[in-house]
């Protein structure tokens, strides 16, 4: 959920403040004077743009492996637009969604950026982002195109603020030399609670922690809110006014992992990515993590790893993700062509993002991922037949704000500092509170 | 015309009256002072207050209302039935620890150091160096270093402790009092140089006569040190007091990289929460509320550390 304090954000967020203050600077590159021929780009009507030349700020967050990618398909768009120029700036995100608001606040906003799903209300509410229901109206863009729960996520208020580029669930990745030692089938990793607990027990009869649970959001509080989905439960209500978290699912959910911790499943005190660092380094066995792992895990050439859905623990299935989505900024005055051109972009890029889902992603358009080429990224595509019972949080601004409550939870009861019930219904008292805050802040 | 201003008087105008000089005379340092008054103003001075303004309205810089609350954001932080005062409180108790455990460390560690390093032995000017190295490297740079160093599990930290038979599962970042102990230890390896090196100065400005003298009356080292080294750091000494207290206080880099606020929000310093609240919740005016309330607390804390050290130099 809290995806912009992702831990390479953290890493980095001394160092990123300097720089993206003196990218912001540069920021916009003013219109090109070249001079082609416009309106000679094919394509459908709808879609194509035959204006004067545009030039348009991009801004985005990928900083990791990915940013070299969006900056290749950025590249191929510019020379296969003429009248189009995006240059694309990239922030750390934490800095990104500080930055973008205030940019926007003084008329110096990008033309075009891309926001995780759980932004998307609370930058609609505030004027940051504008409606793209046009967009998906002349693309043609309906729910069947990508799939529901994606879909769904960019509408706040009945409007669509935001056009899905991919999603990042969670899968479960394993060593398999570590499950071989263990006398385990590398090539069938448990998919049930039943095989998963029999593997940890088989694990922890060999002297192997095979699930070391985290405290940290990254990915704790994302294992949480998959366990908790799949006992049936709920974090907020549909309104996004009431917090559910600490109702029995979720206490169910929480115990489980805690357990994990009190039967010696797994250490205690795991600290900030020591889960896939020891899955690494053959002390793990199991890590429960992004899909955004896979490049990490690649760069290992001498790992044998392998990734697949989650298991499931509860009554059904459910996989926390995260989403970006292509959004379009207010700007000081409105300009039907700058308008028109980031349409297209957004447009020719959706269509192009298996290579996008070679980054390490699940493209959200639902031919792509049907395509041959993205099933044979067979990491990606084992993680992405979770799509349709992926969840995100409910539209509603400010939300993050009250997942924060989840976080400290999560920690206080991996640790064994609180029970998870205890720990969960303090969070749950504080989320009421600052969700109603945010009620009177942002209007009901 | 300020060359006119400040040309010397005519002559004839010597005997007259020194009012034309007088009045150069009290304007010249205004004149001194624009350039930096010009910074400070836009600065400090007007966005200082400016949050004031702010801290006392329900203020998100791009909503179209921002109501006007009085002392709400205030009260709040004192009404224990509040969304904040619960976590604001226990920030700036976490604040309050690490400046308690750090300043102390942080004043007399690299006093002694200092001690040491003046005095003259082959390669001072090389540990002068490898003291102070720390200091140069951002807070991103020892954050990350030592998360990785201090990992509970993984870390070499006890991997090393455990070598030599000590306990080696210390949750170096993720249990209390540990955490503690690990920012407070970072912190004085990663600081302890400029602290040193302005001791360093402020020795180096003790006259020597006054070690001659110490000795001719028979004192011994102690002596020399109680007599004639601390009194002649006084200034220094409260420079650095009031300056460390301040910068333990404004500590969030270590925290938000070592420990993340964890285990629960007991490692979250006041600064943390109001980032949080500030910058990323956009509740600018709880935010600024508590800044006020962040800085009145230093502004005392300063007040009564710069008296009680000049009290004992009066006495």
């Amino acid at each position: 959920m809290d995806n912009h304090l992702s831990r390479r954000n953290l890493l980095t967020l001394g160092l990123g403040a300097g720089s993206a203050a003196l990218l912001a600077a540069c920021g916009d590159s003013g219109p090109s004077d070249k001079v082609t021929g416009a309106g000679q780009n094919a394509g459908p009507a709808a879609a194509s743009y035959s204006g004067p030349n545009v030039t348009l700020a991009f801004w985005n967050g990928f900083t990791g492996g990915d940013g070299p990618f969006m900056k290749k398909l950025v590249d191929q768009f510019n020379s296969e637009h003429p009248n189009i120029k995006v240059t694309m700036n990239v922030y750390q995100w934490a800095d990104y969604y500080q930055k973008v608001p205030a940019a926007v606040a003084t008329g110096n906003g990008p033309d075009l950026g891309i926001m995780h799903v759980d932004h998307v209300a609370t930058n609609a509410a505030r004027g940051v982002i504008l409606p793209l229901a046009d967009l998906a109206k002349t693309l043609d863009l309906t729910e069947d195109d990508f799939s529901p729960p994606v879909w769904n996520a960019g509408v706040y208020r009945d409007t669509r603020y935001a056009i899905p580029l991919d999603v990042h669930p969670l899968g479960l990745f394993y060593n398999k030399t570590v499950l071989e030692k263990a006398g385990l089938d590398p090539a069938k990793p448990p998919a049930t609670a039943d095989e998963y607990m029999s593997a940890l027990d088989t694990l922890k009869g060999k002297g192997v922690q095979g699930h070391w649970a985290t405290p940290f959001p990254f990915t704790g509080q994302m294992q949480f809110t998959t366990l908790l989905w799949q006992n049936g439960g709920k974090l907020f209500d549909d309104q996004g006014t009431a917090p559910l978290f600490a109702e029995q699912q979720g206490v169910q959910a929480l115990t489980w992992l805690t357990d994990l911790v009190k039967n010696g499943y797994s250490p205690k005190n795991v600290a900030q990515d020591a889960d896939v660092v020891a899955l690494r380094n053959g002390k793990n066995a199991f890590n429960w993590n992004g899909i955004w792992t896979i490049n990490t895990l690649r760069e290992d050439k001498a790992l044998q790893w392998g990734v697949a859905p989650l298991p499931q623990v509860g009554s059904q299935k459910a996989a926390w993700a995260g989403s970006h989505q292509f959004v379009q900024f207010k700007q000081k005055a409105q300009d039907d062509n700058k308008l028109t051109a980031g349409k297209v972009f957004i447009n020719w890029i959706s269509q192009h993002s298996i290579e996008w889902a070679k980054a390490g992603q699940v493209p959200a358009r639902k031919d792509i991922r049907d395509s041959a080429e993205f099933t044979a990224l067979t990491e990606q595509a084992a993680i992405g037949t979770q799509i349709d019972y992926l969840q995100f949080l409910p539209a509603t601004p400010g939300i993050a704000d009250a997942m924060a409550t989840v976080d400290t939870a999560v920690n206080e009861a991996i640790l064994l500092r609180k029970e998870p019930g205890k720990a969960l219904s303090d969070a749950a008292a504080k989320a009421s509170q600052i969700l109603e805050g945010n009620r009177k802040k942002y209007g009901a | 015309m300020a060359q006119d201003l400040l040309a010397p008087p005519a002559a004839s105008e010597r005997t007259d009256s020194t009012a034309p000089i007088r009045r150069v005379g009290r304007v010249t340092p205004y004149l001194f002072l624009i350039p930096y008054f010009l910074l400070f103003a836009t600065f400090v001075l007007a966005p200082a207050v400016y949050g004031l303004w702010v801290s006392l309205h329900d203020w998100d810089y791009l909503l179209p209302g921002k109501p006007f609350v009085g002392l709400d954001n205030y009260q709040a932080l004192f009404d224990s039935s509040s969304a904040v005062f619960e976590e604001f409180w226990q920030s700036m108790q976490a604040t309050g620890i690490f400046t308690v455990a750090s300043v102390p460390l942080l004043v007399t560690i690299p006093l002694a150091l200092a001690l040491m390093l003046n005095r003259a032995f082959p390669g001072r000017t090389f540990f002068r160096a490898v003291y102070f190295a720390p200091y140069v490297l951002g807070v991103a740079v020892i954050g990350v270093l030592w998360r990785f160093l201090l990992d509970p599990n993984l870390g070499a930290v006890n991997a090393l402790l455990g070598a030599v038979g000590l306990p080696d599962a210390s949750p170096w970042t993720t249990g209390l009092p540990w955490a503690w102990i690990s920012l407070v230890a970072v912190t004085v390896w990663w600081t302890i140089g400029f602290n040193a090196v302005i001791y360093l100065a402020g020795l180096q400005d003790i006259p020597r006569e006054l070690y001659e003298a110490a000795r001719i009356d028979g004192g011994g080292k102690w002596a020399e040190f109680r007599h004639v080294t601390l009194p002649g750091l006084r200034p220094v000494l409260t420079f650095i007091v009031i300056n460390t207290v301040l910068a333990s206080s404004n500590m969030f880099g270590q925290a938000l990289l070592i420990t993340q606020g964890a285990p629960g929000n007991e490692t979250r310093t006041a600064i943390m929460y109001i980032a949080q609240k500030g910058l990323r919740e956009y509740n600018m005016g709880t935010a600024a509320a508590m800044s006020y309330l962040l800085t009145l607390a230093l502004l005392l804390v300063s007040v009564i550390t710069f008296r009680l050290l000049r009290d004992r130099d009066a006495s």
